[in-house]
């Protein structure tokens, strides 16, 4: 396949970056995303030009690494799927591809296709842990969990932190990687010391990090490569307009370590 | 201290159940124009006996704009401050509907629409002689001629294009706003999600369909205006 790439170049966090052109030949339909994305950077490192910067990992599709927005779809065009998992069998010979960084003012540019969602680990500090008593492992049926509250808090737990909702929301809000958070936690027994505080502390985090408000539109679930349903943001809103009417204990949000 | 946005969000939700029902109750008023005048201006006269209850009702509905449109100014900032550099490439939204992404829009053409429908009926501004209407029952009941007010409001093609055209933003609005405002007020449940998600278009097609047959009903001559015969 022979293919005319429209890619993002930017060489540190405050400088200016532009979209530069390339033409890759020879790429294998049968090759991943990245794979084709390495083969264009070799092709620069043997011309002495700077490779493309971008993120990647486990390349199987659970670490939540890899990003890219790939011809305006966060993980290019299959649904439920990474871009570690995105095979170029998904385009055709001479297609032209944009690629371009998650866009968010939560998410800065560091170089290239590579962004900081550090944001997002503050937000799992502010509230996404539980109280264990550590040492010996509990016996496994001590405690029972209702069949459907353990598949949701499964479903919700699939989210692999990666950001695509972000990038594909019209409001660069975090919301579904919030509520699958809380909606994970408060399904099970396990989350039930800090129900109340943790989602209080955890949508403060979001607001603290810039992202913005739900609309609701559904994108996110859309282009999420773990499918995470619109059902826990209502989860998520219930947590919340529980805890702000029955808690009252403080939620700060972490905001020294930001930015 | 300032909500936040899920907090926002949830106020958003609540001001605008209120003006839901607002709505949905002015349609069941306005729909008793189809029982002629003595209905309808009974009706009115009613609604001016309430007294002290119609101004707590008025300052509530007014309140909850006024909170709706304060929190939409802020969320609108908020969404908008988060993304400061756009996509290059451009392509369809992956599920969004056009209703949803622009809120925003209709939300002020409503606003613009409500000031106009404000000053043109309930203030008779754009139309004093509409002042001069009066209505007396055969048992004797009178006051203000409202079927005939309508009437001649619905007479002018202008204005019933006006109306209609505002009533199409109303059906965009709350196309997204009504499924959206039970999402976020946290009553979907995976049992009721599809009948939750149809709520919005269902019920927003059956107000555009109720306001809009008024105006067209006069405009179209289906309700005649009183004949009063002479002798």
């Amino acid at each position: 396949m022979k293919l005319k790439l429209h890619v993002w170049r930017q060489s540190g966090p405050h400088a200016k970056g532009h979209i530069e052109e390339h033409l890759l030949d020879n790429v294998s339909p049968h090759s991943s995303f990245l794979e084709m994305m390495d083969q264009l950077n070799e092709e620069l490192q043997s011309k002495g030009k700077e490779p493309v910067a971008f993120d990647s990992d486990c390349r199987e599709g659970i670490c939540g690494s890899c990003s890219m927005v790939i011809n305006g779809r966060p993980h290019g065009p299959w649904k439920g799927t990474t871009t570690c998992q995105l095979h170029m069998r998904a385009f055709k010979d001479g297609d032209e591809i944009w690629i371009e960084p998650f866009r968010a003012k939560a998410f800065p540019v560091v170089k290239d296709l590579v962004v900081d969602r550090g944001a997002f680990d503050r937000i799992v500090q502010a509230g996404g842990y539980i109280t264990v008593r550590t040492g010996s492992a509990p016996e496994a049926n001590l405690t029972p969990i209702p069949k459907s509250d353990a598949d949701t808090a499964f479903d919700a737990a699939a989210c692999i932190g990666c950001g695509a909702c972000v990038a594909v929301c019209k409001n660069a809000s975090a919301t579904l990687f919030l509520s699958a958070k809380v909606s994970h936690l408060a399904h099970v027994p396990q989350g039930e010391p800090e129900r109340m505080k943790r989602v209080k502390s955890m949508v403060a985090q979001m607001d603290a990090e810039t992202f913005g408000a739900c609309t609701n539109t559904g994108d996110c679930t859309q282009v999420c490569p773990k499918e995470i349903g619109q059902n826990h943001i209502n989860t998520l809103n219930r947590e919340y307009l529980r805890a702000i009417s029955f808690d009252n204990s403080n939620a700060s949000a972490n905001t020294g370590s930001a930015g | 201290m300032f909500p936040s946005a899920v907090g926002s969000k949830l106020l958003m939700a609540a001001t605008g159940l209120a003006i839901l029902l607002f709505v949905l109750g002015h349609l069941a008023g306005n729909l008793q124009f189809f029982g002629g005048p003595d209905v309808i201006n009974t009706y009115a006269l009613h609604l001016r006996d309430l007294g002290p209850l119609l101004w707590v009702a008025r300052l509530g509905l007014l309140a909850a704009f006024a909170l709706h449109l304060s929190l939409a100014v802020s969320l609108t900032r908020r969404n908008s401050l988060a993304r400061p550099e756009g996509y290059a490439f451009q392509t369809d939204f992956p599920q969004s509907s056009v209703a949803s992404r622009h809120m925003w829009l209709t939300g002020w053409l409503i606003l613009a629409f409500v000031v106009f429908h404000l000053a043109h009926f309930t203030f008779q501004w754009t139309h004093p002689e509409y002042r001069e209407l009066h209505w007396k029952a055969s048992d004797g009941r009178e006051g203000h001629d409202v079927y005939s007010m309508i009437i001649k409001g619905f007479s002018q093609p202008f204005l019933v294009g006006l109306y209609i055209v505002a009533q199409v933003f109303l059906w965009l609005h709350l196309s997204h706003a009504v499924s959206s405002m039970l999402q976020t007020l946290g009553l979907k449940n995976p049992r009721n999600e599809k009948l939750l998600d149809l709520a919005g278009p269902v019920l927003a097609t059956i107000i555009f369909v109720g306001y809009v047959s008024i105006p067209l009903a006069v405009l179209l001559g289906v309700v005649k205006p009183i004949v009063i015969s002479s002798g």
